[in-house]
């Protein structure tokens, strides 16, 4: 089905244009923000693709691999989807692969449904998407992934109430109810649930209110950059932490912005999926090759994401070549050591099953600089939201 | 009654970091009749200065602020002598889109030169500290950012209606060919006062990182909010845009505290209502 859709679109198009790939060349699109206020994250998927094609070569089984980078910009599904389309019918590629935003990757459904392409979502991360298609494979996490175990691990830390504090956008609805629900059903009590808008600049009404209820421990989801910079800092100087109330938090000290939160950050407990200190042997290969290549790069999230959805895209390739069907086929059993720690594909949400580690923010003694300590290891977790 | 003493205190704060990033603009926009959307990225580049001038240089956090502000004021003249002197010639839009150009120029330097991430710049001890209020704590430098506030309500209130500067960039906005009949130097005079609004724009985005934390994008993320305070207080006016600022402070604020889920709703239903009532913002002078 998909080689004749393509083999006739080729056809139109090749009268116009000449097809300059030779044929045992396969194509992967990436569509991700490389430009505007998020081009931070296109910038890091291709520095982590690249890392991974200079540590495992171009080829893949018996083929050769290619990787088409297309900006999107920032959250615009019509732009995601008109890119797909050009990627599927100009570029003819066989996988796509990015999208780091929900709606964007959203958007591209339909078009992967009818070609069957595999696309490998690098972050995007609200459980419902792999729903809309057979087609999606994913290699970052969920929101209830690691939301669920904190809760669980509070509560069995001694932690008895707390408050929540989200963004009032649908991933911090989705962490808020995560939250809540492992909270609750182990004995806990959510004392107060506060949205915040997503325009909020100062926290210090939401973080005094927290204070005046005295709750446990304030559990706490934002978008990344400034939202998290003043929130951390509001948290600390309104005692919060010297009143003995806890912060919880998920991808809140992520590594790009961490050193720029400043001391304020120490003892900062958050749940989540990778952590640059991860202490392994694929870690600091996977570091190594990136500072090598980037000497600037950072290692976080949006790079392990791409990195492992890198290896995905190698094992398919090897395994099905331009058989999209076979290819999730294969790759819903593959296991592997990723830098984040041992994962493996969830054959019915096509999510990850992977550790959630506890990490605490500390100064490192030997570089110097902020890091997020893994203190321990809560659970290894499917995707915790696909049911619900 | 502790609620309330919350509200007014945050809101205060909150409203004096506002005024503090608007005034410039109220100073280029109401004042020399510039539509100067460029303003957010003077406050970004004074930010960005400071940054690198404590976080990569190493110098303590005040050098770095007043060498920011200085860095910020210092390429302003030169831009003004270069760009902005065609701009004050241009129609109304023509200006919108100058300066939105302009903006993205200094968006992509900055990107250029620091990158997209957070650009902190690092507070003192001294400044990190809390002070209690009694029914509560406060960061020392939300107390700094209030009495700066004050500082530059009176400062500039006096430098515009007590010295000679004032009385001349009066006279050369309101009638220029006149003005400079009268032998007063307007090409200095506007360029000054350009310098001055660039360095307003500068100092608030230097104080009001802990809230407004700079960052490359910061212009665009912000640029709605400084309008506000501008349309609200009416354009040129100091004392309308300080009332302005307070005012919208303690209604975000209030709203915060009182109806979260609902605060960003009742703050533009509220602004909306007021320049219903008074299109030409609260103090703003009728063309």
């Amino acid at each position: 089905m998909k080689r004749a859709t393509h083999a006739a679109l080729a056809a139109v198009i090749a009268t116009a244009l000449p097809v300059a790939a030779s044929a045992d060349t396969i194509k992967v699109g990436v569509i991700a923000p490389f430009s505007g206020p998020f081009a931070i994250y296109g910038k890091q998927y291709q520095e982590a693709v690249e890392t991974y094609v200079a540590q495992h070569g171009t080829s893949a089984g018996e083929h050769e691999i290619e990787f088409i980078y297309k900006d999107v910009g920032g959250p615009n599904p019509d732009q995601s989807r008109s890119l797909a389309q050009e990627l599927l019918i100009r570029d003819q590629v066989d996988y796509l692969a990015g999208f780091t935003f929900t709606p964007n990757a959203l958007a591209v459904a339909p078009l992967i449904e009818q070609s069957e392409t595999p696309t490998v979502i690098f972050n995007a991360a609200t459980s419902s998407i792999n729903r809309e298609s057979a087609f999606y494979l994913r290699t970052s996490y969920t929101l209830w992934q690691v939301s669920a175990p904190l809760a669980e691990w509070a509560y069995d830390q001694g932690m008895r109430t707390a408050a929540t504090t989200v963004t009032d956008y649908g991933p911090g609805i989705d962490a808020e109810n995560a939250f809540k629900a492992a909270f609750e059903a182990k004995g806990g009590e959510v004392v107060d649930a506060i949205r915040m808008p997503l325009s909020t600049t100062d926290f210090t009404p939401f973080i005094q209110r927290v204070r005046d209820e005295a709750p446990d421990a304030v559990f706490a989801f934002l978008p990344g950059g400034p939202p998290t910079f003043t929130y951390t800092k509001t948290y600390n100087e309104n005692g919060l932490a010297d009143a003995g109330i806890k912060f919880l938090g998920t991808a809140e000290t992520e590594e790009v912005n961490l050193q720029g939160l400043g001391d304020a950050a120490i003892g900062l407990t958050t749940a989540y999926h990778y952590s640059g200190a991860h202490d392994s042997e694929a870690n600091r290969a996977f570091q190594a090759k990136l500072n090598e290549l980037f000497p600037d790069a950072i290692a976080n999230w949006a790079s392990v994401g791409a990195y492992d959805g890198t290896h995905l895209i190698y094992q398919m390739v090897a395994a099905a070549g331009t058989d999209g069907p076979a290819a999730v086929e294969a790759a819903k059993t593959l296991e592997w050591e990723s830098p984040r720690g041992p994962v493996k594909m969830d054959p019915d949400a096509r999510t990850l099953v992977q550790n959630v580690y506890i990490r605490e923010v500390a100064r490192d003694e030997a570089s110097g600089k902020l890091v997020n300590r893994e203190t321990g290891v809560i659970a290894t977790v499917g995707d915790l939201g696909w049911d619900k | 009654m502790t609620l309330l003493l919350n509200i007014l205190v945050d809101g205060v704060a909150y409203g004096m970091i506002l005024f503090m990033i608007s005034v410039g603009l109220s100073v280029t926009m109401g004042l020399m009749r510039v539509v100067n959307l460029a303003h957010g990225g003077f406050a970004l580049l004074g930010g960005t200065f400071a940054h690198w001038f404590a976080a990569d240089l190493g110098l303590p956090f005040w050098p770095a602020a007043v060498l920011g502000v200085a860095a910020t004021v210092a390429l302003s003249l030169p831009l003004e002598r270069v760009i902005y002197r065609r701009i004050y010639g241009f129609t109304d839009l023509q200006q919108v889109l100058a300066t939105i150009g302009l903006t993205f120029l200094m968006i992509a330097s900055v990107n250029l030169w620091q990158g997209s991430s957070l650009l902190s710049i690092p507070l003192p001890e001294s400044l990190k500290a809390s002070v209690d209020l009694g029914f509560r704590t406060l960061p020392v430098h939300r107390l700094v950012v209030i009495v700066a506030g004050a500082a530059v309500v009176l400062g500039l209130w006096a430098l515009l209606e007590r010295t000679r500067f004032g009385m001349r960039l009066r006279a050369a906005v309101d009638n220029r060919g006149t003005a400079s009949a009268h032998g007063i130097n307007t090409d200095l005079i506007f360029m000054l006062a350009f310098g001055l609004g660039a360095g307003l724009a500068a100092l608030g985005g230097v104080l009001g990182a802990e809230i407004l934390p700079i960052d490359a994008y910061y212009p665009l993320r912000y640029m709605v909010l400084f309008l506000i305070v501008v349309a609200v207080g009416g354009m040129g006016s100091i004392a309308g845009s300080f009332a302005a600022a307070i005012g919208l402070g303690l209604l975000e604020t209030a709203a915060r505290y009182l109806v979260p889920d609902f605060a960003t709703i009742a703050f533009f239903a509220l602004v909306i209502l007021l320049l219903a009532l008074r299109p030409n913002g609260l103090m703003g002078r009728v063309a």
